[in-house]
């Protein structure tokens, strides 16, 4: 139900906002691509990858962020428009090399995209990456919906040229994963040549070598840079003032809180009351628009996500302006009249604006209210959990019960990827898991505590890493760990892809984001390379797994890796199939009365096996049971059969 | 193609259930079909984390004019379809309101704390009664039971969908189903999916 090659200029169709934004690349006539996944920003790279066969785009997944945005400007320098795309903490880790990109400069037009999660829907920090804009100097822009993605993004391009430098993009979950209206432009035809032009002196933009030094002189030239962007933001499009002439209340907004603020502004009735300028370039601010708007009225709110970033630029601006526009009374993150953590909505846009001028909400009837109070925790809290058939349940019930046979408190430093499920729902990795930050800190962290030794610390300790962060940043501190001769064993939770964000492709697959074959970087090859003892296994085969655990951790000092190989129940080639077809043998489960205190549902934790609470029995739930057989292995009284399923 | 008469504007649907039901693609098929239609929609989803067997929710705005945020604010959905029974009154605990029409399926998916006897899940009386008591009207359905015998358990989703049509609160028919889902998807599911929206239309009285 996505965006195809089918549709043509003019043609209105839905769009999710990673995909016009991708639209948008490809009507600027953006040649090379690169990302690595991350929600919310992993459409974007996929929807550009299904274009890529034209022969007109090269695409890829990247290792990392880093080495994303390095490819991505090889392009610019060469000629070619190229875009990288990343989350939010992806800037960090390519935030080295921005900040030297952006003192060099870039040739061809070059953007950076950033998907943020306001709310941290599907990430464990809250960063913002808009903060990177001003810090590394760059032009930032926000778009507000779903056409103005596209519009924005082509655009972006454009002013990327104008002032020869990165400009930065910035989406919320709520725009990305979002979808709307969407009227498509023109491709262009045109495709240009590759080439670095670079026997021209230093001073040369077009030929030159492409450097961040001298660096005064760069720096100066880059801040000459932005304020040429500003001057170009006094006349963009991509912001616009609505309402009334001299309102109560102004409000400015940019991203998904312009459409927040909206509607809060409707709900409340309050059209001729409350003005709101949008703001699409966000980053340096125009401050002639900002002192004809601030000039308006005497009260702002400004709402934003997360952090008060335009908050604060809009108060240095109205501290150089307050001789001619006077004192204001400013609303927003710093006097709490929106939370400072957190996404926001219409709602609580709604308080915020009903606060300030004193009009009442609107409520549901008493009665409504009461029925609502009448039928109040009725919903089980529905726990997020590893899926059925998932690898990650095997896995981590092998290092369960070799952590408890080991009995030295033993405990496993956590990643990024779905197996932070067991860092963050305990319950999910047996209680085992007890790290979790960046990609590749878990390794880094094992490294670390495998050096406590000396101080006492006998403590069996685990890493556990993705196949695809294992490539992304778990290499440089596993090289670390066997250097330092820390003590630690490295298990990488192969399942054959990036499993979290939809299986894109990575150095250990054979074909890449565009779907050609593509040289494999052996993870066992690798860690074997780098003089670490190397074990491979199947998560599924529980008790061997199990055993290998024990005798690595009794084994001798230094870095032991287990490699676990299974794919993702998820996994194209495993959806929808079943190798097994599970059952229950009443006879033989004992129930309540069997002393395994309900092993399998109770601990075991798979949505696949129910407590048939008439029967006071297990049984298995043949829609979600996904009939990978494990279960079979752990039950004490052997009455969770497997049946070899017919091949279909 | 029209644009016909919305019975609000923006109409606010919520479609709701567990990650891997197919509520993405329940959205948006019935928004596709909606915008054909001539109109401004708006689709708020999120998916990653919450695709791992917790709750899913998409909410769509219909609009003739103008583009809406991706979320509905609290107490106004106009129109609820839970692929999930406690999904459906987890929904209208935040955005039900005495004038939104509910479409439930009946199949639990038992969360895990349901699995291993930490919490409790209602009887389908207590759904029904709830689903009841907090909707202008409510269409109990069993989706799943109906897809299994059509051959998927995953075509709950499309049964859903038939059923909203027949609701007639929407300008979306079987045509318009049909003329999406010839061009979003491979022929060879064209036709199933075309019978669960029939079982669908056939569901809702």
């Amino acid at each position: 139900m996505s965006m195809d090659r089918g549709q043509r200029e003019g043609d209105e169709v839905l769009l999710m906002g990673n995909e016009a934004i991708a639209r948008g690349a490809l009507e600027a006539g953006v040649q090379v691509a690169a990302g690595y996944p991350g929600t919310p920003s992993s459409e974007i790279i996929e929807t550009l990858s299904r274009f890529a066969e034209t022969g007109k785009l090269y695409v890829e997944w990247s290792t990392n962020e880093k080495v994303a945005m390095e490819t991505a400007a090889a392009a610019s320098f060469a000629g070619l428009r190229s875009l990288c795309v990343m989350k939010q903490n992806g800037v960090n880790v390519a935030s080295d090399f921005l900040l030297h990109l952006a003192g060099s400069g870039t040739r061809a037009g070059m953007i950076l995209i950033t998907c943020d999660d306001p709310g941290a829907l599907s990430s464990v920090n809250e960063g913002e990456s808009r903060h990177f804009a001003r810090l590394m100097e760059i032009p930032l822009l926000e778009p507000a919906d779903f056409q103005e993605a596209k519009e924005m993004t082509r655009w972006a391009f454009t002013l990327s040229e104008e002032i020869r430098n990165i400009v930065m993009v910035r989406s919320v979950t709520r725009m990305s994963h979002a979808s709307g209206n969407v009227i498509l432009g023109a491709l262009p035809p045109a495709v240009r040549k590759a080439e670095f032009l670079c026997d021209g002196a230093v001073s040369d933009p077009e030929r030159g070598p492409v450097i961040s030094a001298p660096v005064i002189e760069k720096h100066r030239l880059q801040q000459e840079k932005i304020r040429k962007a500003a001057a170009i933001f006094e006349k963009s499009p991509f912001n616009a003032y609505s309402g009334p002439e001299r309102p109560e209340l102004l409000i400015i907004t940019s991203s998904a809180c312009r459409l927040y603020s909206l509607e809060a502004v409707s709900l409340l009735d309050a059209e001729d009351r409350v003005g709101i300028l949008k703001l699409g370039t966000t980053w340096p601010l125009p401050p002639a628009l900002l002192k004809r708007v601030l000039s308006t009225t005497e009260k702002i709110l400004i709402v934003e996500e997360v952090l008060p970033f335009l908050e604060e630029q809009v108060k240095i601006l109205a501290a150089e302006q307050v001789r001619e526009i006077g004192v204001k009374t400013f609303y927003g993150k710093n006097d709490g009249a929106l939370p400072m953590a957190g996404e926001l909505n219409p709602d609580l846009a709604m308080a915020a604006v009903g606060r300030i001028l004193g009009i009442d909400p609107p409520v549901l009837s008493s009665a409504y209210r009461k029925k609502l109070r009448a039928f109040a925790g009725l919903a089980p809290r529905r726990e997020q959990t590893f899926c059925p058939g998932c690898p990650h349940r095997a896995s981590y019930w092998s290092i369960r019960e070799a952590l408890q046979r080991d009995g030295r408190g033993g405990f496993v430093c956590g990643d990024i990827g779905c197996y932070a499920m067991a860092s963050l729902f305990p319950a999910a990795g047996f209680y085992t898991a007890k790290t979790l930050h960046a990609m590749g800190s878990g390794t880094g962290l094992a490294s670390g505590f495998g050096k406590l030794g000396s101080f006492g610390m006998d403590q069996p300790i685990i890493a556990v890493c993705g196949d695809s962060t294992f490539y992304h940043a778990a290499i440089p501190a596993l090289i670390n760990a066997v250097h330092q001769n820390a003590n630690i064993i490295f298990i990488a939770l192969d399942n054959n892809g990036t499993a979290m964000t939809g299986f894109q492709s990575h150095p250990g697959i054979d074909i890449n984001a565009m779907g050609d074959a593509s040289p494999v970087v052996d993870i066992a090859a690798l860690c074997g390379a780098i003089g670490a003892k190397v074990v491979v296994g199947d998560p599924f085969a529980l008790q061997e797994t199990r055993e290998t655990l024990n005798r690595l951790m009794e084994g001798q000092q230094g870095v032991k890796v287990l490699i676990l190989k299974q794919s993702c129940a998820l996994s194209p080639e495993k959806k929808g199939t079943k190798r097994y077809l599970m059952q229950v043998d009443d006879a033989l489960c004992r129930g309540d009365a069997c002393g395994c205190n309900r092993l399998c549902t109770r601990i075991f934790r798979c949505p696949g096996l129910l407590w048939n609470r008439e029967k006071k029995k297990a049984q298995i739930d043949e829609v979600i049971c996904a009939g990978c057989g494990v279960c079979a292995g752990i039950c004490p009284a052997e009455a969770i059969r497997c049946e070899e399923a017919a091949k279909s | 193609m029209t644009n016909l008469a919305l019975r609000k504007d923006p109409y606010n649907i919520v479609i709701t259930g567990v990650g891997g039901q197919g509520n993405v693609m329940a959205s948006r098929v019935l928004a596709t079909m909606l915008v054909r239609r001539g109109f401004r929609v708006t689709i708020g989803e999120t998916f990653g984390m919450s695709q791992r067997g917790g709750s899913v929710m998409s909410h769509i705005r219909v609009s003739s004019a103008a583009v809406w945020s991706p979320q509905i604010p609290k107490g106004r959905a106009d129109l609820l379809v839970a692929l999930e029974p406690v999904e459906a009154i987890r929904v209208l605990a935040d955005y039900g309101n005495p004038s939104v029409k509910s479409l439930v399926n009946m199949r639990p998916i038992y969360p895990v704390g349901v699995i291993t006897g930490e919490a409790d899940y209602p009887a389908p009386e207590t759904i029904r009664k709830a689903v009841a008591a907090l909707s202008e009207t409510a269409c109990f359905l069993d989706a799943t039971a109906e897809a299994i015998r059509l051959g998927n358990p995953i075509w709950g989703n499309i049964i859903m969908i038939g059923a909203v049509a027949r609701l007639g609160v929407l300008p979306v028919n079987r045509e318009l189903f049909a003329a999406v889902i010839r061009e979003g998807m491979p022929a060879s599911r064209v036709e199933a999916n075309l019978r669960a929206f029939a079982i669908g239309e056939a569901a809702v009285a």
